[in-house]
């Protein structure tokens, strides 16, 4: 065997290798944030459906012994909360804003709780797809050892983006999103749309949270999620409410994310802290730079309450 | 419903656990039931630091006359205080354990200051004449246990390419990393340690992250310190390095890929800590040690370690648990930078202050402590 | 909030007379704030015991444990009040944004930046008499915490960048600060295994409330929100804010500089969060490190949006959910239920609360009807 190390090579290679790995749980809670949204809503409980999606993707895998089944379960999970969610808001004079902060902590208390048996065990894990079987260079391989879920976020996003424009869904969550007396008039119930694009996007999140403990990192712990969730509602402002960009976004966020680590390993040392706080710092940035005090944010909601 | 009935009830059992407590703190003495509160930072079933104590905590339930009250994910806060309290007030604890190195000053110190009738023993501080007389601070020279793993994984390492995924670089965590090599370095003198710190104690994307970098530059041995191993022992043993594992015995996550680990072995000290306060004797205040005193232990080998590799760690854990000892920091160590941090002739033995202000990563680690 | 008394107040003018409805006409809506709230309470209570019920324990048990481990003795009390004191600052911090219409839930960066700011101003003072640099970390701290939380207004009035995901991305940046300036610029070196600050000295450290376990921070809580509500309720400038509140665009046709008035308002809610951070620092830990990041800034938002932004029903709400936090550990000691049944019963609450929300000015004999 030739020499295994790469050298520097390895910053692009884990920055891409991250954006892949990393950027799953990104993507899914991204798109399913962006279906709720466009509807009008806005869910910013889906860190605590990540969280209860990744315990009970891993508990249900544990159990059954088929990781599919816990995929499942977590997708299940996820809309239930999200239900719950819309069901909250329907009330009149409620906050859909403060309902979201609710669920943040009640799914992720309740996934710790329900959880905590699940620590130690080990689930049986999804498996990968071997894409870089052209390559001779391990490193290249690994990174290429890619899940499924990956793949499906990413056929997602066109399908979304698809979806919105030209078929008679996406039109009635867009007409709900826009202007709610536009939908009454047209005779459909809108806290109905928004009950399922709540529970769709639910769903969505809840299997992004079944990709942190089924497949990266791979385990079931209460340090699982460190604000992915809430990173990717944020990710969908500055994503304009598309979800082609929702994927470019999460993408870009992966990469960061592997930045700091990688850094390291070539011998980057000084300001890891601040090197590992680079997605918020980018998030941040870009948001910064392509708000505007002036209009609203093209592509928003109108109905959506942050950006009234 | 009767809710007043029942509160009479519990507040009466309540009351007389309290005066039962108070009174067995006044005498000191272990007596018929003794109450002992261990407190942890995290999950006690977290296969890594907390865990470790929890098993210690395991092994005094099962002695007679002993109630043992836990309590889990309390912060480095006055919240730590409380908990402590409230284990005296409420619970009639005389002996206490917070296992968390945060928890030391000024937390415990000033619930140390509070009740001095009563025990306090803490894990990892750095107990002072200054400090309270009912204050103890234990820990285990777990580098000792470190640098038999840097022994197994320079022998078990291919590439002589192996890798450190740490949390902070303070001094434990540096002496470990520089024991690990140094043992590393016993066996294949070109041996290197790469070494990344994740900034936290639990940040398991981060850890992820880490491993998976380290493998991309051709580790293909590795070790971690951070309050979880599982995360870096399941992604590496995915990717198809070795590891050794660390805190408590990770092999049942990795069987074929975990070669051994560095242990505590607190279920040893913490029966022997309760027999000593039985008998009357007082426990030193500053209480250290390492595998000859029980306090760490190594993992079995895994079935991937080589005979060559077994004889040499054996061979040198002999000499750890031999009278005369062993250093590990010997004279003429010179660090990364090229600096020579310990001058030849002095060989800095475990118990020898200097080592626990470790700021330097040692010749032959590839990293930097800021 | 108060267009939905008003409109209670409206109803129950229009209905019926009954026997006492005079009494209802007039305190109608006030008995609803203390009665929505509480049956909400009452509700989260009932169905969290349903949950504790289906984990197999008692739910009578659980009550009692929670009353006790709260509100039970005179220790439960003090242990309540210590963990309500940094509550009630933290949730002005949500609190008073609120009042514009702006969600912030970054308190806890505020908090980090303002005892970062506050130690750093101790450090600079060693020497000076105690209140001199007691009054300095004050200055200190409210001036980051202020500007931290400023920050996030600015963003919003100059760039339009929503403030809720600005504050809570500025809470991870605050902590990459303080980590890399408590691991770097600012460390003690004498701080082995737990990187922080220099201490700021024992003289200088604030103390408790005399005859108490309390430090003083519950009083600066007290304090702010007194302060706040005056601020808020009973001046132009709280008018002027409510009005903005209500409608951006009315506020600008009377020529209210809602620029002015958002700035200011975050200044003064990130100040009250950076007080937290300063009280931390010189009431409890006595210098600054990662211990400070113990969630403070998040239960905070809890608390403001339970006392429905209103910072006099803060002072109850932090009392209540620091009774919560108090009792959590004699849940697990006493029934078992892990250390999440607090985050648990939180969000119930939290839920159950928000929920009640669409009772208000719909209860019937309220009203007046029979």
């Amino acid at each position: 065997m030739a020499d295994p190390s790469i050298g520097l090579w390895t910053v692009p290679l884990a920055v891409f290798g991250g954006a892949i790995r990393v950027s799953t749980p990104f993507l899914f809670v991204s798109l399913g944030e962006c279906i709720t949204e466009r509807s009008g809503r806005i869910n910013l409980g889906l860190e605590g459906t990540l969280v209860m999606g990744a315990m009970s993707a891993y508990g249900i895998s544990y159990l059954s012994g088929s990781p599919w089944l816990g995929v499942l379960a977590a997708g299940i999970t996820g809309a239930l909360l999200g239900a719950l969610h819309a069901g909250i808001c329907s009330l009149p004079r409620v906050n859909d804003v403060a309902v979201g902060i609710a669920l943040m902590l009640f799914g992720t208390g309740l996934a710790f709780f329900l959880g905590k048996p699940l620590i130690e065990p080990t689930a049986p894990r999804l498996p990968a797809i071997d894409f870089g079987w052209w390559s001779d260079i391990p490193q290249v391989r690994a990174a290429l050892r890619i899940n499924v879920l990956f793949l499906i976020g990413v056929a997602i996003a066109p399908l979304l983006f698809w979806a919105f424009k030209t078929t008679r869904w996406g039109l009635l969550i867009r007409t709900a999103g826009e202007s709610s007396d536009a939908a009454r008039a047209m005779g459909h119930s809108v806290l109905l749309i928004r009950l399922r694009a709540t529970m769709v996007g639910g769903f969505l999140a809840g299997i992004g949270g079944s990709f942190l403990s089924l497949f990266y990192p791979g385990s079931w712990n209460e340090g699982l999620s460190s604000g992915q969730g809430i990173t990717a509602v944020a990710l969908v402002i500055f994503a304009r409410w598309d979800p082609l960009l929702c994927l470019w976004a999460s993408l870009a966020f992966g990469g960061a994310a592997a930045l700091g680590p990688a850094l390291q390993s070539v011998g980057v040392t000084s300001g890891y802290h601040l090197f590992n706080a680079a997605p918020y710092i980018l998030t941040l940035a870009i948001m910064i730079i392509t708000c505007s005090p002036k209009r609203t944010l093209t592509g928003a909601p109108a109905e959506l309450s942050i950006t009234r | 419903m009767d809710f007043g009935r029942i509160s009479r009830r519990h507040l009466l059992q309540g009351g007389a656990a309290l005066a039962a407590g108070s009174a067995l703190g006044l005498r000191g003495a272990m007596a018929a039931e003794t109450t002992i509160g261990f407190i942890y930072v995290g999950s006690r079933d977290d296969y890594g630091y907390n865990q470790a104590h929890a098993q210690g905590a395991a092994a005094l339930k099962k002695l007679p006359g002993l109630k043992v009250v836990e309590e889990e994910k309390v912060p480095e806060t006055d919240a730590v205080e409380k908990t402590i309290e409230s284990m005296i007030n409420l619970d009639g604890a005389s002996l206490l354990f917070p296992t968390s190195f945060g928890y030391y000053n000024p937390h415990m110190i000033k619930m140390a200051n509070k009740f001095p009738k009563l025990r306090f023993e803490h894990c990892g501080g750095l107990w002072s004449e200054k400090d309270p007389k009912n204050a103890g601070s234990y820990f285990g020279y777990i580098d000792e246990a470190q640098y038999i793993s840097g022994i197994v994984a320079g022998y078990s390492s291919k590439s002589g390419k192996l890798g450190f995924v740490a949390a902070k670089p303070i001094p434990q965590v540096l002496r470990n990393i520089n024991a690990f090599t140094l043992g590393a370095r016993l066996a294949n003198p070109k041996a290197t340690t790469q070494v990344i710190f994740t900034g936290d104690w639990s940040m398991p994307v981060k850890e992820a992250e880490a491993t998976n970098s380290l493998i991309d530059q051709g580790v293909d041995v590795l070790t971690c310190h951070v309050d979880g191993p599982k995360t870096m022992v399941e992604n590496a043993a995915r990717r198809g390095a070795m590891v050794c594992g660390y805190h408590v015995n990770q092999s049942p996550l990795a069987p074929k890929a975990y070669l051994t680990g560095a242990e505590w072995n607190w279920e040893a000290l913490y029966p022997k800590f309760v027999k000593m306060i039985a008998a009357g004797e007082t426990i030193p205040n500053f209480y250290r040690g390492g595998l000859k005193e029980e306090i760490v232990k190594t993992s079995p080998y895994g079935e991937a370690v080589s005979a060559e590799a077994r004889k040499h760690a054996d061979d040198i854990k002999a000499k750890f648990l031999s009278a005369e000892g062993y250093a590990i920091f010997k004279g003429g160590l010179v660090d990364n930078k090229g600096k020579t941090v310990i001058a030849a002739g002095t060989d800095r033995g475990q118990k020898d202050p200097e080592l626990e202000k470790m700021d330097y990563l040692v010749e032959g680690v590839l990293g930097a402590t800021s | 909030m108060t267009t939905d008394a008003a409109e209670g107040g409206v109803e129950a003018a229009g209905v019926a007379p009954a026997a006492d409805v005079g009494f209802l006409q007039r305190y109608g809506a006030s008995i609803e704030y203390i009665l929505i709230p509480a049956a909400a309470l009452i509700g989260a209570l009932a169905v969290f015991g349903l949950f504790v019920a289906m984990y197999g324990k008692n739910p009578l048990d659980l009550y009692f444990y929670m009353y006790y481990g709260a509100f039970g003795t005179w220790f439960s009390w003090q242990n309540t009040l210590t963990r309500a004191a940094p509550l009630i600052l933290t949730a002005l911090c949500t609190a008073l944004p609120a009042q514009l219409g702006m969600v912030i839930i970054g308190g806890e960066g505020a908090l980090l930046i303002g005892a970062l700011s506050a130690t750093a101003a101790a450090l600079a003072m060693q020497g000076a008499a105690p209140i001199v640099v007691q009054i300095a970390m004050v200055i200190a701290g409210v001036i980051g915490g202020g500007l931290w939380i400023t920050l996030s207004g600015a963003l919003r009035q100059y760039r339009g960048v929503n403030e809720t995901i600005s504050s809570l991305l500025l809470v991870y940046i605050g902590l990459a600060i303080l980590n890399h300036l408590v691991e770097g610029a600012m460390r003690d070196p004498a701080s082995l295994n737990k990187p922080s600050t220099r201490e700021i000295g024992a003289a200088n450290m604030i103390g408790t409330i005399p005859g108490t376990d309390v430090h003083w921070g519950l009083v600066f809580g007290l304090v702010a929100a007194i302060a706040s509500y005056i601020l808020i309720y009973h001046t132009t400038f709280g008018f002027a804010a409510r009005v903005a509140g209500g409608n951006i665009r009315a506020a600008k046709i009377v020529g209210l500089g809602v620029g002015k008035l958002i700035l200011t308002i975050c200044f003064l809610a990130g100040a009250c969060a950076g007080l937290a951070g300063m009280i931390e620092v010189a009431a409890v830990q006595g210098r600054t490190n990662a211990n400070l990041a113990a969630g403070y800034g998040f239960t905070g938002i809890l608390v403001a949006f339970l006392a429905r932004q209103n910072p006099l029903a803060i002072i109850p709400v932090a009392i209540l959910l620091g009774g919560i936090s108090a009792s959590g550990g004699l849940l697990q000691r006493r029934l078992g239920l892990p250390d999440a049944s607090v985050l648990v019963l939180q969000g119930i609450i939290f839920v159950f609360v928000l929920a009640s929300d669409a009772l208000y000015g719909r209860i019937g004999f309220l009203k007046g009807k029979s």
